[in-house]
């Protein structure tokens, strides 16, 4: 990652990560956290749902940072994301 | 042959403390943003770390309505418009309770728009939060005293044409001492609102830009309730503290969004208590404590 400014801590940074949780049987495919994930962990599958929807599914879920925006902006509570600690990066220079 | 219990036990949604679990999935639909903003109040009070028994979420008739039945808090679900003055019952006796009013634009403006002016008027202590989502939507999309000038609805087939509120002026100029302005996508500045209105002792008021997919956006052609979300992270404006008169809604115009009042006045029982001291002096005995906390 390239940075416009290197934050002065950067050795002591993390870069935190999620585990995602997807209750596929309670999206409505609408695409919301798909489009805002900012890591672009997510994609809507061609799997279906006992209602027909597509539900997302991560395609590169070492990317997530655990941002929790699929979370706050999933109207289903269908998605939701747990950080793991122990799994944390370091900041690569 | 073993099966571990935890194996058994369904993954929990981390919102799932603060909803009626017997009830969901809820009955909005697809792309509908009312769900979004539902999760902005959860994590609101969830940050505040109150005491959710002494929390009550009142709601009147429409889509947004279903707030109070599907949150898990003591709730009630008003006849048509009359959420303010239940939740004004409510607060005046037990001022100790955290009221929240959660309804449409549809409930609250019209059929409950005295309501609304009045309530600001005498700076009750209440938190409203108001989706506007331009339009009757449970009802079958009927024009709304919000929708914009030249929107379609079932009742405006050929557009609009009456003129719509402008909801932070009017809760302002009827005397809201805080009034904000976001939409569902700006989830997290969402929560921080909610959270300052629940916390400011007088007369709150939060309006939510929220995606209507199944009557608005089909009737107007603006696609899915994604696309209004983009449609909003494209066009919303931050103007905190901006001219309420300038930050009314056009038909897919820019929309200004931000915190535009907080300020201090005494509360309506702040008043009551000045005014029975007045009258009668020493003998006065004050109801409810300051802002409402006993
Ligand atoms: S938590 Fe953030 S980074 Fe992880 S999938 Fe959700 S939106 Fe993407
Ligand atoms: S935001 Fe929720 S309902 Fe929408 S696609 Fe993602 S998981 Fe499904
Ligand atoms: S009719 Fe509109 S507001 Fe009501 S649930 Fe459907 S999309 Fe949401």
């Amino acid at each position: 990652m390239e940075y416009w400014r290197t934050p002065l801590d950067i050795d002591k940074l993390k870069i935190p990560r999620g585990e995602l949780h997807i209750i596929k049987e309670r999206c409505k495919g609408c695409g919301f956290c798909v489009e805002y994930c900012p890591k672009g962990v997510l994609k809507l599958s061609e799997e279906f749902n006992s209602k027909g929807y597509h539900p997302p599914e991560a395609i590169n879920p070492d990317e997530c940072v655990n941002c929790d925006l699929c979370e706050m902006l999933c109207p289903d509570f269908a998605i939701y994301c747990v950080r793991i600690e122990a799994d944390e990066k370091e900041v690569a220079n | 042959m073993s099966v571990k219990v935890e194996e058994l036990v369904r993954e929990e949604h981390p919102m799932e403390k603060l909803l009626r679990m017997d009830r969901i999935p809820h009955i909005w639909c697809p792309t509908c943003g009312l769900g979004t903003t539902v999760t902005a109040l959860a994590a609101a009070l969830e940050q505040l770390e109150l005491d959710l028994d002494n929390v009550a979420v009142v709601s009147g008739i429409g889509c947004t309505g279903r707030v109070a039945g599907y949150m898990k808090l003591d709730s009630f679900h008003t006849t048509h418009g009359r959420a303010i003055p239940f939740a004004l019952g409510l607060h005046i006796a037990r001022p100790d309770l955290k009221v929240i009013v959660f309804s449409g634009d549809g409930d609250l403006i019209s059929i409950g728009g005295n309501h609304l002016i009045h309530t600001a008027r005498r700076n009750v202590d209440l938190t409203v939060i108001c989706v506007n989502n331009f339009i009757y939507a449970m009802t079958g999309g009927q024009v709304a005293p919000t929708t914009p000038i030249t929107a379609r609805s079932a009742t405006s087939p050929y557009g609009n044409y009456e003129h719509p509120f402008n909801l932070p002026l009017l809760a302002a100029s009827s005397g809201a001492v805080y009034v904000a302005r976001w939409t569902a996508l700006h989830v997290r500045r969402l929560t921080t609102a909610i959270k300052e209105a629940i916390t400011k002792p007088g007369f709150s008021f939060v309006e939510v830009i929220a995606p209507c997919s199944t009557l608005y956006a089909r009737l107007n052609k603006l696609g899915s309730g994604l696309d209004l979300m983009k449609f909003y992270h494209d066009n919303s404006v931050i103007r905190h503290g901006a001219d309420l008169k300038e930050v009314d809604i056009d038909y897919q115009s820019k929309i200004a969004v931000g915190k535009f009042i907080d300020i201090e006045k005494p509360t309506y029982i702040d008043c009551m208590n000045e005014g029975g001291k007045r009258a009668f002096g020493d003998k006065y005995k004050p109801y409810g404590g300051g802002n409402g906390g006993n």
